[in-house]
């Protein structure tokens, strides 16, 4: 497994990223932690003569926690976030998130840039942004512009941020109420079977806002719009719980791989959901 | 002198023998570093080989165009089956009696063959080079189903003259390989049609690969100048690889070195010749320099050999009361496009006739019919003896089942059907002789230590949990008992490709009492070095720190057939034990002569021969190996030396009882190990520490397969399974802890009792793993359900039951 | 080929300059170019942990990480934690608890625990298990690699008590 050559450059700052970027046109690709890229460059499926290593970006960089609103610079790794005591306090479902993902090594290399902007089902940073309802900020040659979570993944690999646009941060207000990430996995390293990113908030018995958002069962990540409206008004109950898992089946679309066939991801997705549920309510 | 002598105790202590705790003295170089395996190996001018491979699993190769590869700078040579056929080499003999391509001769037969070898300075050429390569194919229908390839009216090995005759008889259809058979298929068809109860059922163990963390490689150096070739390799049997070699190349043997350096595990995957270790040596050849070819993952698993891949079909019949009286099984057997399977020869389906296991069952039928489907070649024993854990899977699911019919207690029905202690040797109705057990003493144990009463009445506790809808996990007791068949010889059944199946030992003792051992096995992570020396420490007492083990260089080492099948143990430590010996009697000679008394009046003492009667007068091993280099002894040759070539009289006969506790979760899937007790007996004991590690490993190698590993196949012949995403390797964190036990029951026919280890975990890891899970759902009637058993099969099996409302 | 760039990596405090492809994995690089052959090459996709190495202050799998990215990167691997005369505790503890046996895996494992043990110091076994879990095993079953960790920590804490 052998990457075909290419050239690489490491700019120190954005615009000469971007600027590498508008220079080399469909040859080039960023790189961030590489570790969804280089796999597939050393299967040769991703051909990219031009590498622009976002490394020496400061900027891409640092986790700002400001009054109720968290942003994250691209660079960001899993294993910062897993450490940030700040974010831990203030948005423990992305620690939750961050330790199933792959493994210590691949969380001390990969990036939440990477993560979302890489557009793969599979991932599940994108998953949990659509969840907190996250803002992507993208930079490219016309200036920077704000793209929301949910309006972000259009098909695998698709996503709403253009060629010469580079993806600078994610932010998003720090939740409030209980909050779940749920996953089923083969092992260690894999990515989900089903997961499902919860968050709910709750006045006395009754659950008052949710959020719920699927990954890894349909080409995109999903935010279960539906799901999350048959919880409110409720106590989370039974049959709260029956309706929200029935309204996310409905938005999903599985495929089958080899973690099992359609109809079995169908029905894990169900059980995960109601796990993830059950955890934020009790943490709500 | 008598003063300072210690006393006996701390004289055994300090030879660290047999079943000393040993620390391995393999580690201080892997721990820091400087482990020396193959690819670790670099000579001057080596250049680097690497495969285009069939992205097809079935076509015919229209042309090969090699010219932009050629121009490409750092190009040194293109080889294909033309460039090999003058020399004879594209195609080359298997372990089974077949041929295998050795680069794609006018077809491919699956996904991944080999079809054309680059060489190239360095390996990042080598791969671009390898893109460069145009292959012109055109599809053929693929067969990847054993049952339909009996069927169809394609043929996928056109190289065979139709209707004649394979290495192992007639062949009934241009797909079948062989049929093979063993024991009384009448009588047993008779006990069977009289029976109270029969259990019926297809028991597929599904294809697999032993997966070691090194992948398979090789450096070949010519050295034209004195004509001498060198190839170091992932191999677990360099004396084979010399002798083909040898026969292959033309070449004369003397002139030809194998070495096994450090290998990386290798539980079957290094038995074999591959195409890969025949081009690096036809390059080294052709081009005068090195020529190193090293595997990647991907190439791995889908092109070097499988294992499993077979279809068994059981009836077993007993009396209402629980008796087991005759039991009939036929295989269909997948061994893909080229009969590679690593047997001896006689036994096209290994020893898959120890299918009758740990119980007495007065008669028995075994068929196995080889088949050739569109698949990678294959069929090594992946940590296990030839077929053995093929053979324990089937009977202990097909005890299960009969206990289900029955109505009756899994762990009462093997009780009852167990060979009693005081039927060894005892002979099977397949034709074996079982050199020694006591089944019933190790089961009791087992049953004891889980508290299997404890477990049945709270298994029933959550079944009832369950049926209120109180929780959604099930509980599953999985028993195994399991008897291997490992060590072979003896040379009058055992062979691979002629070659009798011994092997040896060589000893060197220094004048200064220090020793070196030599043996035609290999290490692979077994600890060969450390163990060896303790079989020896014990029996020419000379301390295990004092002993060097070396193996795998065919100029130094004496001839062996390599280690697999758990063969080191019962072959080469015997013939260790039996060069000790040599040593020994040689050494008493020396020492009556130094302490001036009769050959027969001087016995061995741990680390002396002492005057019997007169212990202290004495003379240590130290002293008679300086003696006897450097004194003249009347009617002795000077030196100390001995050779050993053993060929065992009889295969060895390791058991052992398996009780997994397993939680599974019907509405995902998910599984955990709760408990997982191992007791086992593989006779005398040379290292705990050692076989505790063994267990462990052969445990968590039966949990991936039981649990999900599988090399899976589409309709069209791609591998579905070709990295570790998909190939199940369980980390630390899904793999559960064990506790070990063992009893010791010694072989009687071995030098020091010792059986054999290795691969029990395996051969009974699997069944132990599977029954969990098929006792959890058996109280909602479930019987049987293939592996491997991953989340969303056990989530299948549950929801055919209904489990899902 | 692409043309080559020159490079700097300080590795086990041995500062070295190169020129090679930025295409080169940086396993490659160690193995081929500086003869360090500890780190292993297991799975090339970032799931077996052969390869682990210590880029700066972190575990990474350096089949997954190309040379150039590591231009400037001090890297510690299984050749830097000890001396033959001064063992690192883990090594001590490997070969004390038969944590290994073939010794493919070993450098990164020992490599892994390393930091591992830098980030957590007094890990319980589930931690350990957790955060070794980036690391493939063929032989051991990981039991007695978990033990050895376990007891490298022990020994490690005891020293640092024993020096305070």
């Amino acid at each position: 497994m052998i990457p075909a050559a290419f050239e690489y450059h490491r700019p120190g700052d954005l615009p000469a990223a971007l600027a590498l970027l508008q220079e080399h046109g469909d040859d080039a690709r960023v790189i961030a932690g590489g570790h969804s890229l280089i796999p597939m460059m050393k299967l040769r499926m991703a051909e990219v003569p031009h590498l622009i290593d976002l490394q020496a970006i400061d900027a891409l960089r640092g986790i700002t926690i400001d009054g109720h609103r968290i942003t994250l610079g691209a660079m960001v790794t899993q294993a910062e976030i897993i450490a940030h005591a700040g974010l831990t306090t203030h948005a423990p479902i992305l620690r939750e998130a961050a330790l199933q993902i792959a493994d210590p090594q691949v969380r001390a290399m990969g990036t939440v840039g990477g993560n979302v902007a890489n557009g793969d089902p599979g991932n599940d940073m994108p998953g949990l942004m659509q969840c907190l309802n996250a803002t992507f900020h993208v930079t490219g040659p016309a200036g920077s512009r704000d793209i929301p979570a949910r309006e972000f993944y259009e098909s695998a690999y698709l996503t709403a941020r253009e060629d010469d646009e580079i993806l600078t941060a994610v932010s998003f207000d720090a939740p409030t109420g209980g909050q779940a990430y749920e996953k089923q996995k083969r092992k260690i390293g894999d990515y989900a079977t089903a997961a499902a990113a919860v968050i709910l908030t709750r006045l006395g018995d009754r659950c008052t806002a949710a959020s719920i958002a699927m990954t890894n069962l349909s080409d995109t990540p999903i935010w279960a719009e539906a799901a999350g409206e048959a919880l409110v008004g409720t106590a989370c109950g039974e049959d709260a719980v029956i309706a929200a898992i029935t309204a996310m089946q409905a938005a999903i679309d599985p495929s089958e791989d080899n973690r099992g066939p359609a109809e079995f991801k169908r029905h894990a997705a169900g059980i995960i959901l109601a796990r993830a549920i059950a955890r934020a309510w009790s943490r709500a | 002198m008598n003063d300072l002598t210690p006393d006996r105790d701390d004289r055994t202590a300090k030879l660290k023998g047999i079943g000393c705790a040993r620390k391995r003295v393999e580690d201080a170089r892997f721990t820091q570093g400087k482990g020396n395996y193959v690819d670790d190996i670099k000579l001057p001018g080596m250049l680097f080989g690497d495969f285009v491979r069939s992205p097809y699993a079935h076509a015919r190769v229209k042309s090969i165009d090699t010219s932009a590869a050629m121009a490409l700078d750092g190009v040194v040579a293109v080889l294909t089956a033309k460039d090999l056929e003058p020399l004879g080499l594209h195609w080359m003999p298997t372990l089974a009696g077949d041929k295998q391509m050795v680069l794609a001769d006018g077809k491919v037969l699956f996904q991944g063959q080999e079809v054309a070898f680059v060489v190239a300075r360095d390996r990042y050429i080598a791969a671009d080079a390898v893109e460069l390569v145009e292959v012109e194919y055109e599809e053929l229908t693929v067969i990847t189903d054993p049952f339909e390839a009996l069927q169809s009216d394609v043929t996928l090995r056109e190289d065979l003259t139709p209707g004649a005759d394979g290495a192992h008889g007639p062949r009934r259809h241009p797909n079948h390989i062989f049929l093979w058979e063993e024991g009384d298929k009448s009588a047993t068809e008779e006990v069977i049609a009289a029976a109270d109860v029969v259990a019926e059922e297809m028991i597929y163990y599904h294809r697999t690969h032993p997966c070691p963390l090194e992948t398979c490689g090789c450096v070949a150096s010519m050295d034209k100048v004195n004509g001498k070739l060198t190839v170091y390799g992932t191999f677990q049997a360099p004396h084979v690889v010399r002798t083909v070699a040898s026969l292959l190349s033309g070449i004369d043997e003397h002139n030809i070195r194998v070495v096994s350096p450090d290998i990386g595990g290798g539980f079957g995957n290094k038995v074999g010749v591959y195409p890969g270790y025949v081009c690096a040596i036809v390059a080294s050849i052709v081009t005068g320099v090195p020529v190193k070819w090293v595997e990647d993952r991907m190439e791995n698993l889908m092109a070097t050999a499988f294992a499993r891949d077979y279809w068994m079909k059981g009836k077993i019949a007993a009396t209402k009361d629980g008796k087991i009286t005759g039991l009939w099984c036929h295989v269909t057997a997948d061994h893909g496009a080229f009969d590679a399977c690593a047997d001896p020869t006689k036994f096209p389906a290994g020893f898959f006739h120890i299918c009758t296991g740990s119980y007495d069952i007065p008669v028995a039928y075994v068929g196995v019919d080889g088949v050739y489907t569109n698949k990678a070649p294959g069929g090594v024993a992946y940590r296990c003896s030839f077929r053995v854990t093929e053979a324990a899977y089937f009977i202990e699911r097909m005890i299960e089942i009969l206990a289900i019919e029955l109505g009756m207690d899994a762990a009462e029905l093997r009780r009852l059907n167990f060979i009693r202690a005081d039927q060894f040797p005892y002979q099977s109705a397949l034709g074996w002789e079982y050199d020694s057990g006591d089944y019933h003493t190790a089961w009791d144990k087992a049953l004891k230590a889980v508290d299997y009463a404890g477990l049945r009445a709270e298994q029933a506790d959550r079944v009832a949990a369950f049926k209120r809808g109180e929780t959604r996990k099930l509980l599953g007791i999985g028993l195994t008992h399991f008897t291997e068949i490992v060590g072979a010889g003896p040379v009058k059944n055992c062979d691979i490709l002629g070659m009798g199946m011994f092997d040896s030992c060589e000893i060197r003792i220094h004048p200064t009492g220090s020793a070196i051992a030599r043996l035609g096995t290999i290490s692979q992570g077994q600890g060969h070095a450390t163990t060896f020396a303790q079989i020896l420490a014990s029996e020419i007492g000379i301390p295990a720190d004092k002993i060097t083990v070396e193996e795998g260089d065919t100029d130094t080492a004496p001839y062996g057939l390599g280690t697999y099948g758990s063969r080191s143990t019962p072959v080469a430590g015997a013939a260790t034990a039996l060069a000790g010996r040599k040593i020994r009697a040689k050494a008493q000679m020396i020492a009556a002569y130094l302490l001036e008394v009769h050959d027969d009046d001087v016995e061995f003492d741990i680390d002396r021969f002492v005057v019997k009667g007169a212990p202290e007068r004495f003379k240590t091993m130290a002293e008679i190996a300086y003696a006897a280099y450097h004194q003249a002894i009347p009617g002795v040759e000077p030196g100390l030396e001995a050779v050993s070539y053993y060929d065992p009289p009889n295969m060895t006969y390791p058991f052992g009882a398996y009780i997994c506790v397993m939680e599974i979760d019907v509405d995902t899937g998910e599984i955990a190990v709760r408990q997982f007790y191992a007791l086992d007996d593989c006779g005398t004991r040379i290292n705990p520490m050692v076989i505790e590690g063994q267990v462990h490993g052969g445990l968590t190698e039966a949990l991936a397969i039981a649990m999900g590993q599988e090399i899976a196949y589409d309709e069209m012949g791609n591998v579905k399974t070709g990295t570790l995403m998909d190939f199940f390797l369980p980390t630390a964190w899904e793999t559960p802890h064990y506790t070990t036990d063992h009893t010791e029951t010694p072989s009687p026919h071995h030098p020091i009792g010792a059986k054999g280890v290795g691969e029990s975990p395996n051969v009974g890891g699997v069944p132990a793993f599977s029954n969990a899970v098929h006792d959890a759902l058996r109280p909602f009637g479930l019987r049987h359900t293939h592996m491997p058993h991953d989340h969303w099969r056990i989530w299948r099996a549950a929801h055919e039951l209904g489990l899902h409302g | 080929m692409s043309k080559k760039m020159q490079i700097t990596l300080t590795v086990n405090g041995t500062r070295h300059e190169l020129l090679a492809e930025p295409r080169e994995l940086l396993i490659h690089v160690l193995r081929e170019r500086l003869n360090i052959t500890g780190p292993h090459i297991g799975c090339e996709t970032s799931h077996c942990g052969a390869c682990t190495v210590i880029m700066g202050d972190r575990s990474v799998k350096s089949c997954t990480v190309f040379a150039a990215q590591a231009d400037g990167a001090s890297i510690t691997t299984i050749e830097g934690l000890g001396t033959p005369d001064a063992l690192h505790p883990l090594q001590e503890a490997f070969r004390e608890h038969h944590g290994l046996q073939c010794g493919f895996c070993t450098p990164g494992m020992i490599t892994r625990a390393a930091q591992l043990l830098k980030e957590n110091p007094d890990p319980t076994e589930e931690e350990v298990r957790f955060g070794m879990a980036g690391n493939l095993c063929r032989c051991t079953g990981y039991q007695n690699i978990v033990k050895s960790v376990l007891a490298a920590a022990a020994t490690i804490n005891a020293a640092k008590e024993a020096a305070e």
